[in-house]
């Protein structure tokens, strides 16, 4: 059986830890729970490390979710770092028809030939580069949700980049905020298809 | 208007601390502590909450000067988790036997070695016997409403004891759900004030606390003790109704849920988060004919056995799932109480006990499915496999 009801959306992020993976689950979802949704975001537990592979997890749904436990097959995964692609099976439990977004440079058709990927709906995006025109730095976090909202249209960008700003406006400078608004909106149209 | 926020379990928390605004709180600001008491104290330093926060060099003296501060009259909590909780082990019982109605969030976590951080009972099963009433949440709403009714349940006359709400670690204590958080005014009313009953500083009523008793009245101490311990049973029932009806809350808050037993045959009994993944296997057997159903208990201590005897009486069979270890024990302590509980009733199921999810380890529908399927064989078979089985371990 599995683990997930007719309306819930189940994600998968892999980062490496600093690359924002885990604020990129709890943004989405908070977002999404803005607009009258059910959520869960989660990171995988374990020692956190600069530079370690890490897990996140997002659900949303239009009912109560109660099952507790890691996203095991996902609708969609995120993959925040190219160099995952070779330490780790980031297919792991995607659906058939699930949805694959990777932040590379490099051509949807040209990471499918490096992955041997079968099946699946296999998109690119150059979030690092994205990050580095509006940020000055490689966090690519937000151009990677740009990216997934762009593919599925599931939220309308403007109004989760409205919320990035309400969440974080205490914490960063405004630069900063105007920067992530331009990243996730940019994503979502630079994002590539097959 | 009640806020709807996405929260931790453990913000979740630190949002019922705040409503709760206790006197004083003492806390060791270092891991084991958690995001929960770093959450409470940005509502201190941001000026939300009146609390007197005490940073203290260990939890052996989180819970010292809690204690301290409340036999001096003030509403006081801490929090902790895992080894914290284990370096808390011997005022936990000192607390109890002043009868001092302290209220503390756990973070439920394994306890090392081998050195691990992340979800299991491991840590409040250890402190079973220490005299606190224990309650389990099953995700942030509720561990942020229990938080509000056992200031109700601690402090009431006839109680005055402590009370341990936990949440599992990591799984709900750090991810993210949607939570409810209802007006302040509305929190605040049913918390109430605080009138301590009996207070170090009332020179009129003079009060020894922590004299000597030897074999002359330390067991009649310990008796009294347990005798109000036991009385919690109602007030929690009493405390659980008035929440539902105040708040409109929708969660079960008597000892323990049952989901779908009314014409159960087959069920499982369990703790803390794992109830919602349970609750959504149960639903998947109802749909293909199969009579599952689910025991989510609520309140560990004090233990309903009566109650649980009456809900599980006439099952076929039934599977109670532990979340730590009772080292040579008959199973998990969740176990022990159950089946002690069905003694002398029929007809009683056939049961079995099964150990998981220690240290972190997933739990996933699919295992919960097995267990179904082996209470199923084992009736047709009239004998389980193993008594007490592993859920998801390695081979």
């Amino acid at each position: 059986m599995t683990n997930t009801g007719k309306n819930m959306l189940e994600i998968r992020w892999h980062g490496r830890g600093g690359q924002g993976a885990v604020t990129a689950s709890k943004v989405l979802a908070e977002s999404a729970m803005a607009l009258g949704k059910q959520i869960q975001a989660f990171p995988e537990y374990g020692s956190e490390r600069q530079g370690a592979p890490i897990k996140a997890f997002t659900r949303i749904s239009d009912q109560r979710i109660m099952h507790h436990s890691q996203v095991t097959s996902p609708d969609v995964v995120i993959v925040l770092d190219p160099s995952l692609l070779e330490a780790i099976d980031v297919t792991e439990g995607l659906k058939d028809d699930g949805i694959l977004i990777i932040n590379t440079p490099a051509t949807p058709k040209n990471i499918r030939a490096q992955m041997k990927l079968q099946g699946r709906k296999l998109f690119t995006i150059d979030a690092t580069g994205i990050s580095l025109r509006h940020l000055g730095k490689a966090i690519p976090n937000t151009p990677m949700i740009g990216a997934l909202l762009g593919v599925t249209k599931m939220l309308p960008p403007e109004s989760v980049a409205a919320d990035f700003k309400e969440k974080f406006k205490g914490k960063f400078k405004s630069e900063i905020l105007e920067g992530n608004v331009l990243c996730i909106m940019d994503a979502s149209k630079e994002v590539k298809s097959e | 208007m009640p806020q709807i926020l996405a929260l931790t379990g453990n913000e979740a928390v630190a949002y019922a601390m705040k409503q709760i605004n206790p006197d004083v709180v003492a806390a060791y600001p270092i891991t084991p502590q958690t995001s929960m008491m770093q959450k409470f104290a940005d509502f201190v330093a941001g000026g939300e909450v009146d609390s007197e926060m005490v940073l203290v060099e260990s939890e052996h003296s989180a819970m010292s000067a809690t204690l301290g501060a409340q036999a001096a009259g003030a509403r006081s909590m801490t929090a902790t988790s895992a080894c914290g909780l284990a370096l808390m082990f011997e005022i936990l019982y000192i607390a109890s036997s002043y009868r001092l109605p302290i209220v503390m969030p756990v973070v439920n976590r394994a306890l090392s070695g081998p050195i691990n951080i992340q979800g299991d009972h491991s840590d409040t099963m250890g402190v079973r016997d220490a005299g606190w009433i224990h309650i389990f949440s099953e995700n942030a709403q509720e561990a942020y409403e229990n938080t509000l009714q056992a200031i109700r349940i601690a402090e009431h006359p006839e109680v005055l004891t402590p009370v341990m709400v936990t949440l599992d670690g990591f799984i709900i204590s750090h991810g993210v759900e949607t939570v409810t958080i209802f007006d302040d005014d509305k929190a605040k009313k049913f918390v109430g004030e605080y009138k301590p009953r009996y207070t170090l500083l009332d020179t009129k009523k003079p009060l020894t606390l922590g004299a000597l008793n030897f074999s002359d009245f330390y067991f009649e101490h310990k008796a009294t003790q347990l005798e109000a311990f036991n009385k919690s049973a109602g007030v929690i029932l009493d405390v659980g109704r008035e929440f539902k009806k105040t708040f409109n809350s929708t969660e079960c808050y008597e000892f323990f849920e049952a989901y779908k037993m009314d014409d159960a045959e087959f069920a499982v009994v369990v703790l803390g988060s794992t109830a919602g993944s349970v609750r959504m296997v149960v639903d998947d057997l109802r749909s293909r004919g199969v009579a599952a159903g689910m025991i989510k208990l609520r309140v560990f201590r004090p233990f309903p056995h009566e109650e649980l005897a009456k809900a599980l009486k006439g099952l076929k069979a039934c599977a109670v799932m532990d979340r730590s270890i009772a080292y040579g024990g008959d199973g998990g302590p969740v176990h022990i109480e159950v089946r002690s509980a069905l003694y002398g009733i029929h007809p009683a199921p056939m049961m079995c006990n099964y150990i998981y999810g220690l240290g972190g380890k997933p739990i996933e529908p699919e295992h919960i499915l097995s267990v179904f399927d082996d209470l199923k064989e084992a009736v047709v078979k009239k004998s389980f496999k193993r008594r007490v089985g592993y859920l998801n371990l390695k081979e």
